[in-house]
């Protein structure tokens, strides 16, 4: 009762704005079963449906030479049966209730999700259960799968020169750590990677207490709870999967690479290690990537593509929901009859302001603005509740997302000049340029 | 005798009122309240209190099909550059105003309708209207705008040219439409796109932004009385006008195989198969979808994905298509292999379109394809922007506010008998547009 007589009030009060994201996160609800799964449950009932994801804490930063693209092929091969139910059957058994079945792999995650009618949600936790434990990775499903992942990546990367040339940026930016990788894996790992290589690496990550369940939707937590330990409880838990051990050495200076590929106009990425989501600049960085990015009237869009006119489009992005330090990269298609060089000085001109002069406070309050606005949109997908919840967990902890909004709301001035002085250095940054050359197109 | 007859008339009153009565409990609440203005703008308000943000999605019933080839790109131009400066507001003003609260206002066009599409929070709804009223009604189209938008635009044509897909799209629609505008990009060509004047677009918008010739769409935390109240003071001097029906060229079905090849230098082979389909006010529509989801619409459940990914291992995505639009759309399958590979998934396409003309399908299929269809619904609807693009279409196609409720009844009365009528009417396996953009060499097409 005390509940909903909250959510009466709070929905007369106009206030709502500002008391929303504590009465949001604190709506969240914690369980962890005896097998070390974690279990997090939100409530919300604007529609008879929810969202049923669960998260291993496992991606392409656990693969070592030889296997990478594992965390991918394997998430592939997540779908292709068990001992009850046959390759196809999974999609098919969600898809005739309705609902929707598919996954992602990440560089420190992999996730699985169904958004369904809340009233079928059992269907999808008995046959999520299931592959936790019982996935058969058949040698026949498995060689006709690597070979569709080997045309995913054919699509993706190898016949896209921006995807391609993000991959040699990171391969350049990461000289030990994994982020290295991609996360589709090298071609020549995904024609060798064998049965037995992603059988044991199952074995050793898809276990309980390497994983965590996220459900947003219109049911009873409590309810669901029961049904989630009745499924997944019986699970026995594994030994607690190794975790990458190697550091990024510090940058000592700049690196640069050149992609030669048929295209149509350079393209550039410029990338600057930062730290992820447990260090306190991250905020400041947040800030700093709406500021630079965010709409029209942010500072890249406006310098480069309106007011100099030599970029098609230019934008920045921070990837901060990481284990380990990441990249917080510009980019920028070129215009025809413009230089990567001159768009590249341009991109330095707006860091040097940012460096030089403080932003002011309308321009800071701004970017509070959109990040407070994007937050509450948000809200309106189950799907992206549940996801950004399962994100944070996987990295590090659900609660850092309740932390999101009062540490944007801190940031000062003074801290968005601080992270730009701190990392936006010449001896820190990685640059990427896509060289067009003209091919034999007939 | 009398008074027996009065009581049973009671009797039968109350029965009926109870009746009533729960007909109303029970009957799905419609989507949203429609009204319309005196200017003869429709308002469709689909109230969705729970969360204090409000999307508006204004539709004007013109697009690229409304262009003449000589124009090409006229639609976008006149859609991008609606909040490119109004006769109170620079470009960056607006700009800077609208994400100084974290909405965003933005306009574009399609094939046969644009949209200039408003999300708010609800505190800032009035500023947000205010805006959408100005860029709507008074936008200015400076000169130096459309240089800097039709080079930009240009651009983005020639950035595309490196995407295969892209450039097989292009050259699909281009067989399949020919003359009509649906065979053209909607944003025309680096060569159209030239000779475009800023009083083109000042006669376009004159033309067809009319409030008799739109649909504002809005979902979120907002009544219709207040929308109407907001809007009668924002979008006062919208004054409604006579609307021009451009007459459209005939679309053609092709007799045999028509083949297209591109050459690049590319690791796979991108396919697109298919024909002219059918418009989305087609009565047939609902029976299409079904039969299409057998087909290659199911996503992870359809004939093609289990042939050609599942079994075959030869493509990472297969689809088949029916575009919904005004005019017939085209039906497409689309597909991506190594070069090596392409014969044989044009092959196995064929096989399947003409595997679902020849024999019906079975009762598993059907019924799956129902479910799915019919059980899916609630995800059609579950964020305000969804909402608002529904209800767009909902008043644009004429598909009735109890839309919810009518939806699974059409599907519902699909029979395997109608599913065969429907494949043998809208899928032809003689008459198709076949693009192959690949590695000519290495796929060596038959």
């Amino acid at each position: 009762m005390g509940r909903k007589a909250f959510r009466a009030i709070a929905c007369l009060l106009p206030l709502l704005l500002f008391s929303f994201a504590s009465a949001w996160a604190g709506e969240v609800f914690e369980a962890t079963l005896k097998n070390g799964l974690k279990v997090l449950l939100k409530e919300d009932h604007r529609a008879p449906i929810a969202t049923f994801q669960v998260w291993y804490k496992v991606g392409s930063k656990n693969e070592g030479p030889g296997i990478t693209g594992a965390s991918h092929l394997l998430e592939h091969m997540m779908f292709k049966g068990t001992e009850r139910y046959s390759p196809m059957q999974f999609a098919r058994i969600v898809q005739k209730n309705g609902g929707w079945s598919n996954a992602f792999t990440g560089k420190d995650y992999t996730a699985y999700y169904e958004n369904i009618a809340a009233d079928r949600l059992e269907l999808v936790l008995e046959l999520e259960a299931d592959r936790m434990q019982n996935l058969l990775l058949d040698p026949q499903e498995f060689k006709a799968e690597r070979e569709v992942v080997k045309e995913e990546r054919r699509l993706r990367i190898e016949d896209d020169p921006t995807s391609l040339l993000r991959e040699e940026l990171l391969a350049s930016a990461f000289k030990a750590h994994p982020y290295r990788q991609p996360v589709i894996g090298w071609m020549s790992d995904l024609e060798r990677i064998t049965r037995e290589d992603l059988y044991r690496y199952y074995k050793t990550y898809y276990v309980p207490n390497n994983a965590s369940i996220v459900a947003v939707g219109d049911f009873d937590k409590f309810e669901i709870l029961k049904k989630i330990e009745k499924h997944f409880g019986p699970i026995p838990p594994g030994s607690n999967p190794p975790r990458p051990r190697t550091v990024e050495p510090e940058q000592n200076g700049e690196r640069r690479l050149l992609l030669r590929k048929e295209a149509e106009l350079p393209f550039l990425y410029i990338g600057y290690h930062t730290p992820s989501l447990t260090h306190p600049d991250r905020f400041a960085l947040e800030v700093l990537s709406a500021i630079l990015s965010e709409g029209k009237s942010s500072r890249l869009y406006k310098g480069l593509v309106y007011d100099k006119q030599i970029a098609l489009y230019a934008g920045a992005d921070y990837s901060w929901i990481h284990t380990d330090p990441n990249l917080f990269y510009f980019y920028a298609s070129v215009l025809p009859g413009r230089t990567a060089e001159e768009v590249e000085k341009a991109i330095y001109a707006e860091i040097e302001r940012l460096k030089g002069e403080p932003v002011s406070d309308r321009e800071l309050q701004k970017a509070k603005n959109q990040i407070e606005a994007f937050f509450i949109l948000s809200q309106d997908s189950i799907f992206f509740q549940g996801e950004i919840l399962g994100m944070h967990e996987s990295v590090a902890d659900w609660r850092l997302w309740e932390a999101y909004l009062p540490g944007i709301r801190a940031v000062t001035v003074e801290d968005v000049q601080k992270v730009a002085k701190k990392y936006y250095s010449e001896d820190n940054r990685t640059v990427a340029i896509l060289a067009p050359i003209k091919g034999s197109s007939q | 005798m009398i008074h027996l007859e009065i009581r049973k008339k009671l009797y039968f009153l109350i029965l009926f009122l109870l009746f009533l009565l729960s007909g109303l409990a029970w009957a799905k609440e419609p989507i949203a309240k429609r009204a319309v203005l005196d200017n003869g703008m429709v308002l469709l308000v689909g109230e969705r209190p729970a969360l204090p943000i409000v999307t508006v999605s204004l539709l004007v019933k013109a697009g690229s099909a409304a262009e003449s080839f000589e124009k090409a790109g006229l639609a976008t131009l006149t859609a991008a550059l609606l909040t490119h400066g109004t006769q109170r507001r620079t470009a960056l003003e607006i700009s800077e105003e609208i994400e100084f609260v974290g909405g965003s206002l933005g306009a574009s066009a399609g094939y046969d309708t644009s949209t200039v599409d408003l999300t708010v929070l609800k505190k800032d709804l009035d500023l947000g209207l205010e805006l959408l009223a100005d860029v709507l009604l008074r936008p200015t189209f400076p000169e130096e705008e459309l240089k800097r938008k039709v080079r930009e635009i240009q651009a983005a044509i020639k950035r595309k040219k490196e995407e295969p897909g892209e450039v097989a799209q292009k050259a699909f629609s281009e067989m399949v439409f020919g003359v009509h505008p649906y065979g053209r990009p909607v944003e025309g060509t680096e060569e159209s796109l030239g000779r475009i004047t800023r009083q083109d677009l000042l006669e376009f918008h004159r033309a067809f932004y009319l409030p008799n010739n739109s649909i504002m769409a809005v979902a979120g935390d907002v009544t219709i009385e207040e929308m109407v109240t907001k809007l009668t003071r924002y979008l006062a001097p919208w004054k409604p006008g006579r609307v021009r029906e451009s007459p459209m060229p005939e679309m053609l079905r092709k007799e045999r195989p028509l083949v297209k090849k591109v050459h690049r230098n590319i690791t796979q082979a991108n396919i697109l198969l298919g024909h002219l389909g059918l418009s989305r006010s087609n009565p047939d529509y609902y029976a299409v979808l079904v039969m299409n989801y057998i087909l290659g619409g199911g996503a992870f459940a359809s004939r093609l994905w289990e042939n050609i990914r599942e079994n075959r291992g030869l493509a990472y995505d297969v689809s088949s298509h029916f575009l919904p639009r005004r005019f017939p759309g085209a039906f497409q399958v689309e597909l991506q292999t190594q070069n090596e590979s392409a014969n044989t998934a044009i092959e196995e396409v064929l096989k399947e379109i003409r595997r679902i003309r020849e024999e019906p399908v079975s009762d598993q299929e059907l019924e799956e394809a129902k479910a799915y269809l019919t059980g899916s619904f609630p995800f059609k609807i579950d964020t305000n922007p969804k909402v608002a693009g529904l209800l767009a279409s909902i008043e644009y196609y004429g598909l009735g506010l109890d839309y919810v409720a009518s939806y699974p009844r059409l599907i519902g009365a699909v029979t395997k008998g109608e599913v065969l009528r429907v494949a043998r009417k809208y899928l032809d396996p003689e008459g198709y547009v076949l693009v192959v953009v690949a590695d000519q060499e290495k796929a060596a097409l038959r």
